[in-house]
C-alpha cells in the first residue's frame, strides 16, 4: 500500500501543514514531514477536508443500469470529493429486503471508490401500505440504519408513526420525502406565478410543510429520530426551526440545486440565486426538463431562506439527491420527463458558493454531520493522526465550466451545464487509497 | 418577424394588429368563388395532433389549404404513459419530410416549445395542455374587434375554469397587449392562486384599479353578477363536469347557478355587449341554450373567424423568408 | 432602392438623379391616359379601373376623376392587392397584405383596366392577372401605367403608357404622388449618366 505525503496543505482551513497517509490512516501531521517511501503531493493552496458524505444518492442499480450503476455513481462521487454515499432504496427491485440492500452494499465494495451505504425502504415496494422488514435490513451485512421511501412520501400518519417507533430498536432513522400526495396530484413544478404562466400543475409549498409539521410532531410524540430530505421552502425552514427549538430530534438536508436555482428557469429565464456565480448564465430554452426535480425548484425567497438556514444550522447538511436519468427520460415533454438532477460532481462547488471559504462549516455540513446522522463511524473525521484516511483535497481557487459530457455519471442531466463553478476536487482518499488524483478518477 | 407562435406573449401590439388586419383581408377570400390564394404554394404544413380536436385541426387545415400549402395530417394521439414514438423522434421525422410549419396540439403544456428546439420550421401552438392556445385568442380578439369596432379600452370578463384554461391564458396575454381590461371570474378554486392574490380578489368587484400583477389591467372577481353590468364582452369558458369530482365545486347545478350565463343574467349586460365561447359548449352548464343562440352570441362567427386568423398566422410565419 | 431627392441643377459626377416628369408633367400624362381610355373604351362604358397598390391605387382614382371631368361618366374604381400572388414572396421578409376593394358592381363581365405606376419586368402584372382571375371574371383586361421602363421578363405590354423611359437595369425609376408621398414626380436614379 503506497504511502502519500501531502505537503503544505491547509487542513480544514488551518495553517499549511504536511499530512502523511500510511496504512489507511492519517499517520502524522505537522510541518517538514519526510517519508522517503511516500508519493509526494504538493498541497500548496489546497484544502484538506474530511471525505464528503452524501446522505441522499440515487445509484439506479439494480434496475436502471443505463442511467447509472453503483460503480459509475461511485466514481462520480469520488470525483466530487465523497468517500461515502447513502444509496436510496427506489431501485428496481426496491431495496426493501435484506437481499437487495446486501447486493447494493456488495456492489459498492466491489467498485471500491466510496463506501456505499444502502438505505432501506420504509414500506414494501415503496407502496406506503405495510412496513418492509426493517430489522432484517438493519441486521444484514449492509447494516442499514436509514430508512426512506424517497420518491414517495410515507403519507399515512399511522404508518409513519409506527416506522418512527419501530426503528428505535436499532437506532434507525426515518428519512422522509415530505410531500402530501393529495396536494401534489399531477404536480409539475412549484405552484406560483411561473406555474400559472406556463400552465403546469402546481406543487404547493404547503404540501411539503404540512408533512414536515406533522412528522416533527410524530417524532416528538414517540421520541424518535426524523430526518427530512431535500427541504425546499422557507416555510419548511420555519417549521424545523421551531421543532429544533423544542428539542425534537429532527435533522434536515438541502440539495445544491435548491440552493442555487429558482422556478424561473423553467420558463427559460431567471438567473442564479447567487448572481456573482456565472453571471452570464441563463437557461437556453423554456420547459427544459433538466430543471424538473422533486421537490421542485422554488422561488428566490425560498432559496434565500434555505441558504441562510444552512449557514445557521437549522438545516444540518447538504445532500445531493443525485438522480441520474437516461436521455429519453429528459429529452421529451416536461410532463413526461422524470424528475431529478445530477449532483455528486458539483455539490461542493455550490456549497462553496453558499458558505464561502468557511471550511469548518463546509466540513460540518457535508461530512461530519451527515456521517453522524448515518452512523458511518469511519467517516466525517477531520484528518488527524490515527483517523481513517478518508479525505479530499480541494483547490478553492480553481474555476471550471460544467460540461455534461465530461461528467463521470452515466447520465447527462446536470442543471449546471455551461455554468462556471468555483472549486475543484484534486484528490480523494478512501482509507488511504487514492480514488481521485490530479482531478481524475484512479479507476 | 416572429418565427414561431407558441404563446400570446410572443405577439407585441404591432404584430398582433398586423395579424388581425391580415385576417380581415383573408376573410374576404371566404366570400369569393375561388376560395384559394397561391401565397404558400410549395410549402408544407403538418398538423401534428396528439389530442382529438377535429374543429381546430379542420380550421388549420382549411387555412393552410386556402393558402395553397400542402397539408399533412399527422395524428399522434396516444396516452402519455404508453409512449409510442417520442416527440423528438417525431420532430426529426417531420424535419426529414421538409415541414415548413408544424401546427401542434398536445396534452402536455410546453410541448410546442420543446418541438421548436428540434425542427427548423415554424411551430404554431394549437393548444398545449393547460398552457396556451394563441390562435384562439387571436380569433377571439378578431371577433371582438369585428363586433365592437375596437379592442383598446374594452372590458372583457373571462368566466369559468381559468385555472385549467389555455384559452384564458392566451386571452389574458393578448388582450392586455392590445389594451383591453380583463376581469377573471369564477369560483376561487378555479382561479390561479397567484393571480387572485395579485389582483386582491374580493367577493365583490373592487374598484382598486389595475392589479399589480404581471398583466396590467387584469383583475379577479368571484361574483359574476357584480361584473356583468360593466363589461363589453363576456367570454364563457368550458367547464368540465368532472372537475366536481376533484372538489373544485360541489355540483354542476351549483356551478351553473353561480357562474353559468342564463337569460336573466344576459339581460343584465349592457345593450352592446357580446357573449363568446371558445367551444365546445356544455349547454346547461356554463351557458344556457337561450344565451348560446341569442344574437349577442358570437359563437358561430368565432368558428369562421378562426380560419381567417389562422390563414393570417400561417401567412405571416411562412409567407416570406423570415429566417 | 433608396433614391435621394432630385437635386436640381446637378453637378457632373454624382449618384445621378434625374427628374423625368415634374408635377405638371404627371398631371398632363394622367390627363392623356384618361383621354386614351375614353377613346379606346367607347366612353368608358362597362369599364372598371383597378389600381395596384401602392401607387396604382391613387392613380386609378385620379384617372376616374379626370374621366368624369372630361365626359361626365362615373367609372367604378377599386383596389387590387396582389401581395399574396407575388412570385417573389420567399425572397423577402413577409410582406404586409393590403386591402382589395372591388367596386360595388363587381368586375364580372366588365372591362377592367389595371392601373400601376411603373411597368418593368411584368411580374407585378402577372400577379395582378392571377389575382383578378380569382376575384371575378372580367370580359377583358387592359393595362395602364404611368411609366414603362422596359426590361420585360414576361409577354406583357401596356395598353396605355404615360411615358416610355429607356433605362439601364442598374437604374431605378421612382414615382412619387401627392396622395402617397406629398408630391408628384418621376425620377430616374442610379446608373452612370
Ligand atoms: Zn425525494
Amino acid at each position: 500500500m503506497t504511502a502519500y505525503l501531502i505537503k503544505n496543505v491547509s487542513v480544514v482551513g488551518g495553517a499549511p501543514t504536511d499530512l502523511l497517509i500510511r496504512d489507511g490512516v492519517v499517520a502524522a501531521t505537522g510541518s517538514g514531514l519526510t517519508a522517503p517511501d511516500a508519493a509526494v503531493i504538493d498541497g500548496t493552496g489546497l484544502v484538506a477536508l474530511p471525505g464528503l458524505v452524501d446522505l441522499h444518492t440515487h445509484l439506479r442499480e439494480p434496475g436502471r443500469e443505463d442511467a447509472e450503476t453503483v460503480e459509475s455513481g461511485s466514481r462520480a462521487a469520488a470525483l466530487g470529493g465523497y468517500t461515502a454515499v447513502c444509496a436510496m432504496a427506489n431501485t428496481s427491485p426496491v431495496a426493501d429486503t435484506a437481499g437487495v440492500v446486501e447486493q447494493v452494499w456488495r456492489l459498492g465494495r466491489q467498485a471500491g471508490l466510496v463506501d456505499v451505504q444502502p438505505i432501506g425502504a420504509v414500506t414494501v415496494g415503496l407502496a406506503g401500505e405495510r412496513l418492509a422488514e426493517l430489522g432484517a435490513m438493519a441486521d444484514s451485512a449492509a447494516r442499514v440504519r436509514i430508512f426512506s421511501d424517497d420518491g414517495h412520501c410515507v403519507a399515512d400518519p399511522k404508518l409513519m408513526r409506527r416506522a418512527l417507533e419501530y426503528v428505535k430498536a436499532f437506532d434507525g432513522i426515518i428519512a422522509q420525502h415530505a410531500e402530501e400526495p393529495r396536494l401534489t396530484e399531477g404536480a409539475q413544478m412549484h405552484e406560483g406565478e411561473v406555474s400559472t404562466r406556463l400552465g403546469l400543475t402546481g406543487w404547493p409549498a404547503v404540501a411539503e410543510e404540512a408533512i414536515i409539521a406533522r412528522d416533527v410532531l410524530l417524532a416528538e410524540h414517540v421520541g424518535s429520530r426524523l430526518h427530512v430530505c431535500h427541504v425546499s421552502t422557507a416555510g419548511s425552514v420555519e417549521v424545523l426551526r421551531q421543532a429544533k427549538a423544542r428539542g425534537v430530534r429532527v435533522t434536515a438536508e438541502v440539495t445544491p440545486h435548491h440552493l442555487l436555482l429558482t422556478d424561473e428557469v423553467v420558463g427559460g429565464r431567471g438567473e442564479l440565486a447567487s448572481p456573482a456565480l456565472s453571471p452570464d448564465w441563463s437557461p437556453t430554452a423554456s420547459y427544459d426538463p433538466v430543471f424538473k426535480v422533486n421537490p421542485p425548484l422554488r422561488t428566490g425567497t425560498d432559496v434565500a431562506a434555505l441558504r441562510a438556514a444552512l449557514a445557521e444550522g437549522v438545516i444540518d447538511i447538504v445532500a445531493t439527491d443525485h438522480a441520474p436519468h437516461a436521455v429519453e427520460d429528459k429529452e421529451c415533454e416536461w410532463a413526461y420527463a422524470r424528475p431529478g438532477m445530477l449532483g455528486l460532481e458539483t455539490a461542493l462547488s455550490i456549497a462553496l458558493d453558499v458558505l464561502g471559504p468557511q471550511w469548518d462549516l463546509i466540513a460540518d455540513r457535508m461530512s461530519r454531520t451527515p456521517a453522524r446522522i448515518a452512523g458511518l463511524d469511519g467517516h466525517g473525521l477531520d484528518p488527524a493522526p490515527g483517523a481513517p484516511a478518508n479525505l479530499t483535497l480541494v483547490d478553492p481557487a480553481a474555476r471550471r465550466v460544467i460540461e455534461p459530457t465530461e461528467l463521470a455519471s452515466r447520465s447527462r442531466n446536470t442543471p449546471y451545464a455551461r455554468m462556471t463553478l468555483p472549486g475543484r476536487i484534486v484528490a480523494t482518499f478512501l482509507r488511504g487509497e487514492p480514488t481521485v488524483l490530479d482531478g481524475k478518477a484512479v479507476k | 418577424m416572429i418565427r414561431h407562435l407558441l404563446s400570446g406573449a410572443d405577439l407585441d401590439a404591432d404584430t398582433a394588429t398586423q395579424i388581425l388586419d391580415t385576417a380581415a383581408e383573408m376573410a374576404t377570400v371566404a366570400g369569393r368563388e375561388v376560395k384559394k390564394l397561391p401565397a404558400l404554394r410549395g410549402r408544407t404544413v403538418v398538423n401534428l395532433f396528439y389530442e382529438d380536436s377535429t374543429r381546430t385541426r379542420i380550421s388549420f387545415e382549411a387555412a393552410a389549404k386556402r393558402l395553397s400549402a400542402d397539408v399533412i395530417n399527422f395524428s399522434a394521439k396516444g396516452s402519455s404513459v404508453t409512449k409510442g414514438e417520442s416527440l423528438k423522434d417525431t420532430a426529426l421525422t417531420l424535419q426529414a419530410m421538409g415541414a415548413d410549419a408544424v401546427v401542434v396540439r398536445h396534452p402536455a403544456s410546453g410541448a410546442p416549445h420543446r418541438l421548436a428546439n428540434w425542427v427548423d420550421g415554424s411551430v404554431v401552438n394549437a393548444g398545449d395542455g393547460t398552457h396556451e392556445h394563441p390562435t384562439q385568442a387571436l380569433l377571439d380578439a378578431y371577433t371582438m374587434r369585428a363586433r365592437l369596432g375596437r379592442l383598446a379600452g374594452l372590458h372583457v370578463a373571462i368566466v369559468g375554469d381559468v385555472l385549467h384554461s389555455r384559452v384564458a391564458r392566451s386571452n389574458v396575454l393578448l388582450l392586455s397587449t392590445l389594451g383591453a381590461k380583463v376581469t377573471l371570474v369564477g369560483p376561487p378554486t378555479l382561479i390561479p392562486v397567484d393571480w387572485a392574490a395579485r389582483a386582491g380578489a374580493a367577493p365583490a368587484v373592487t374598484d382598486a384599479g389595475p392589479a399589480a400583477g404581471s398583466h396590467p389591467g387584469t383583475d379577479v372577481c368571484y361574483d359574476l353578477d357584480a361584473v356583468l353590468p360593466g363589461v363589453d364582452v363576456v367570454m364563457m369558458l368550458r367547464v368540465q363536469r368532472e372537475r366536481m369530482n376533484d372538489s373544485y365545486f360541489p355540483s354542476a347545478r351549483e356551478y351553473a347557478r353561480r357562474y353559468g350565463l342564463d337569460g336573466p343574467r344576459m339581460r343584465r349586460l349592457p345593450e352592446h355587449a357580446i357573449v363568446m365561447h371558445p367551444g365546445p359548449m356544455n349547454r346547461g352548464m356554463e351557458i344556457t341554450p337561450e344565451v348560446a343562440d341569442s344574437p349577442r352570441s358570437t359563437i358561430v362567427e368565432q368558428v369562421a373567424n378562426g380560419v381567417s386568423v389562422r390563414m393570417a398566422v400561417l401567412y405571416l410565419l411562412l409567407g416570406g423568408n423570415n429566417r | 432602392m433608396a433614391c435621394p431627392p432630385a437635386a436640381h441643377p446637378s453637378p457632373e459626377r454624382q449618384p445621378s438623379v434625374k427628374v423625368i416628369l415634374a408635377s405638371a408633367d404627371v398631371q398632363r400624362v394622367v390627363d392623356r391616359i384618361a383621354h386614351q381610355i375614353l377613346e379606346k373604351t367607347q366612353g368608358a362604358a362597362d369599364t372598371v379601373l383597378l389600381g395596384i397598390p401602392t401607387r396604382g391605387a391613387p392613380l386609378a382614382r385620379r384617372l376616374a376623376a379626370r374621366i368624369s371631368t372630361f365626359e361626365d361618366v362615373d367609372v367604378p374604381v377599386g383596389v387590387l392587392d396582389i401581395t399574396l400572388y407575388r412570385d417573389d414572396l420567399r425572397r423577402h421578409a413577409t410582406r404586409a397584405v393590403g386591402p382589395t376593394q372591388l367596386p360595388p358592381g363587381g368586375i364580372d363581365g366588365k372591362r377592367v383596366v389595371l392601373v400601376d405606376d411603373v411597368l418593368f419586368s411584368g411580374r407585378t402584372v402577372r400577379a395582378a392577372l392571377d389575382a383578378l382571375n380569382d376575384v371575378g371574371r372580367p370580359a377583358s383586361v387592359q393595362l395602364a401605367v404611368l411609366v414603362d421602363r422596359g426590361h420585360r421578363e414576361l409577354p406583357i405590354r401596356a395598353d396605355y403608357v404615360g411615358k416610355n423611359i429607356p433605362t439601364a437595369l442598374a437604374e431605378s425609376v421612382k414615382v412619387t404622388l401627392v396622395e402617397t408621398d406629398g408630391a408628384d414626380e418621376v425620377r430616374l436614379c442610379g446608373g452612370t449618366r
